[in-house]
């Protein structure tokens, strides 16, 4: 399945509301509004958007601690969560979350582990849960490079194999796992190759273009629908910035200056689509419409978050267990 | 929840062993609700033989040796609709979930404000005196006790077995169950009702005594009460406890019956440092201290691992000979 000019046009709207995000929550970031570590999803958004547009609303995912980019791809509403990362009452998880927890499950995401490899199982037992509960549901599992090397991706694709549980596998490759390269850490650089050991189809492809994982996951989406089992596409794939903005990293540079210019330049995802869409006849009002909606969007969302109020101290203990 | 036995009418009663009721449990709740599913490794053979026999393969999940991860299977069934008793075997196993329980099972409610919901059950049987060696006779409930958003329960009658599992399927949070071999051929009376439930948070006081208190963890419980009917013999009335639920600790009933008494002995097959019998100790000391008449003693196994030799295992834990002297020394 290839995108329509419409789903094109939402694409660009939602890579460019991640962008948008990022930038001015790392602005946040920078200037203390925001406390903690601050991980920019940044460079990845065409990975992200093109798989989440696949799904649809009832469908389930889980993601990663580079967790902004998930919920918005889904179509997430953006002041919730400005407002968890600045730590307030009304953010998505009222503040106990953060930068690498940003989870809204009215979008069906059922959590953003900070785990490297931890959300893995919980995807694969989403897809159990949907086998048993007979709906044709599936789960998409977001995860990065450094994952894959964690014992739970081994073992979840083996289950999901083994009883064709109703899961996308989706690695977004950006190449480093915090700053070890890939090849410094995997004696398979391949990652879709690992598929198969585990009897299930692997994809490698560009997670710079859109379009290319929009194809590759609507397939994996109607094998899993239809009960042939999970799909691993492995999106090659690129973080602008640091593991988190501002890391000091000692020594050496782990990344060539040429490498990431290279990426910034010439292979910035909203960009391409941006020139895509314009080189096919759309017109330059209509992107701009999108722009401003967007900046209006990501605007409110910090107006919202700076007029919220912090939690309570008194309500720490909230939530720790369901009251039934 | 309160259990729903007739107040006027003596309930009906079968002789259950303490495995069958943990077998009995299980498939009323299977059957009560299409929710509830089991997964672990071996069970089309082993202990929930007869439940394999009676649901089909979408509520039994025979997994393969990876308890690291269908144990967080379990839990994204779990936010997503299920009600899953993920069996992980041998208590030692449990070391090997730990990071899907701890870091998965245990927070997600509260990393999420309250978002999803984590109704999951996870059962351990601890086995120990048996020759098997240390990598497979850890009772390493301790450790959790130190993970906020679990509750942990380990009952030591059949009764119990049924109620407090019953009641953890139907809990709407995370529980983890550290069952006990030793307790597993003890054979006694169990409500027949399919709503019998014991509540999670409430203590038992298993013989009732006014010279010394006596809290038993588990397993630790079979030489509490050898040890209670020897002393009565002499004419020592101990008040034996059973917390049955460790967390959240039902910690009123030990001081009020250390109100009472003034003295108090813990027993229980975990290691020394940092077991519950700590956590007892050091909240009586900072909120009982008047009551005690006589320093606390703990009877535990010793800080080291459980070797294989029976001559050497069976110094470990524990016996009724040492929980009535140390009643003795308190008197």
């Amino acid at each position: 399945m290839t995108l329509t000019m419409q789903l094109r046009l939402e694409a660009y709207r939602r890579m460019l509301r991640i962008r948008r995000f990022e930038e001015e929550g790392t602005r946040l970031f920078r200037e203390g509004t925001i406390p903690g570590a601050y991980h920019s999803s940044i460079g990845q958004e065409a990975t992200i958007v093109g798989a989440c547009l696949t799904l649809r609303d009832d469908d389930f995912m889980t993601g990663t601690h580079r967790s902004h980019g998930h919920p918005i791809g889904k179509g997430a509403e953006l002041d919730g969560l400005m407002a968890e990362l600045m730590g307030r009452q009304t953010g998505i998880c009222k503040g106990r979350g953060g930068s690498m927890h940003l989870a809204d499950n009215r979008v069906g995401i059922i959590g953003e582990s900070a785990i490297v490899g931890g959300g893995i199982p919980l995807a694969t037992g989403v897809g159990l849960s949907i086998r048993v509960r007979r709906t044709d549901q599936v789960c998409l599992c977001f995860f990065g490079d450094g994952a894959v090397n964690q014992g739970t991706f081994h073992e979840s694709l083996n289950m999901a194999s083994l009883w064709k549980l109703p899961v996308i596998y989706l690695c977004e490759n950006n190449g480093y796992a915090v700053v070890t390269p890939l090849e410094g850490s995997h004696g398979q650089p391949s990652i879709a190759k690992r598929a198969d050991a585990y009897g299930m189809p692997g994809v490698a492809l560009d997670g710079q273009d859109v379009g290319a994982v929009f194809e590759a996951t609507s397939e994996a989406v109607i094998r899993a629908r239809s009960g042939e089992g999970p799909t691993l596409i492995e999106a090659k794939t690129y973080r602008f910035d640091e593991h988190n903005v501002g890391l000091l990293i000692p020594g050496a540079p782990y990344r060539a200056p040429e490498e990431i210019d290279e990426y910034r330049t010439r292979r910035d995802p909203v960009m391409l689509l941006r020139k895509a869409l314009f080189d096919d006849g759309v017109r330059a009002s209509e992107l701009e419409s999108i722009e401003a909606e967007v900046d209006a969007a990501v605007r409110g969302a910090v107006r919202f978050a700076e007029g919220s109020p912090l939690p309570d101290p008194a309500g720490v203990y909230e939530d720790l267990f369901t009251r039934s | 929840m309160q259990p729903s036995t007739p107040q006027h009418s003596a309930p009906e009663l079968t002789k259950l062993t303490y495995l069958e009721a943990v077998v009995q449990a299980q498939l009323e709740e299977m059957e009560r609700d299409d929710r509830v599913i089991l997964m672990g490794e071996d069970l089309n053979v082993y202990g929930g033989g007869k439940l394999f026999e009676r649901f089909d393969r979408n509520r039994i999940w025979n997994t393969p040796i990876s308890e690291g991860s269908f144990t967080g299977l379990g839990i994204g069934a779990a936010i997503t609709g299920l009600r899953p008793i993920v069996d992980l075997g041998i208590a030692s196993f449990v070391y090997l979930a730990a990071d899907q329980i701890i870091n998965q099972a245990s927070k997600l409610h509260y990393m999420t404000g309250g978002q999803v919901h984590v109704p999951i059950v996870f059962r351990s049987t601890m086995y120990y005196g048996a020759s098997i060696a240390a990598q497979h006779s850890d009772r390493p409930y301790p450790m959790f006790l130190n993970v906020p958003g679990l509750k942990i329960l380990s009952p030591t009658t059949p009764a119990d077995a049924k109620g407090l599992i019953k009641a953890a399927v139907r809990d709407d949070n995370p529980v983890i169950i550290f069952e006990d071999m030793r307790l597993w051929g003890m054979k006694a009376a169990v409500p027949a009702d399919a709503n019998y439930l014991v509540p999670i948070g409430k203590a038992d006081i298993r013989v009732p005594g006014n010279d010394v208190t006596v809290v038993a963890i588990a397993g630790a419980m079979r030489a509490a009460l050898e040890a209670a009917k020897a002393l009565s013999a002499e004419g020592l009335s101990v008040e034996v406890i059973d917390p049955r639920t460790l967390k959240p600790l039902d910690i009123e009933t030990i001081m009020n019956s250390v109100a009472r008494t003034g003295r108090l002995v813990l027993v229980e097959n975990a290691h020394r440092i940092a077991n519950l019998s700590s956590e007892i100790a050091a909240t009586l000391a900072e909120e009982a201290f008047g009551s005690l008449k006589k320093p606390i003693v703990r009877l535990t196994a010793p800080d080291v691992h459980v070797p294989f030799s029976p001559v050497l295992e069976k110094i470990l834990f524990p016996e009724a000979a040492q929980i009535v002297a140390a009643v003795k020394r308190l008197v």
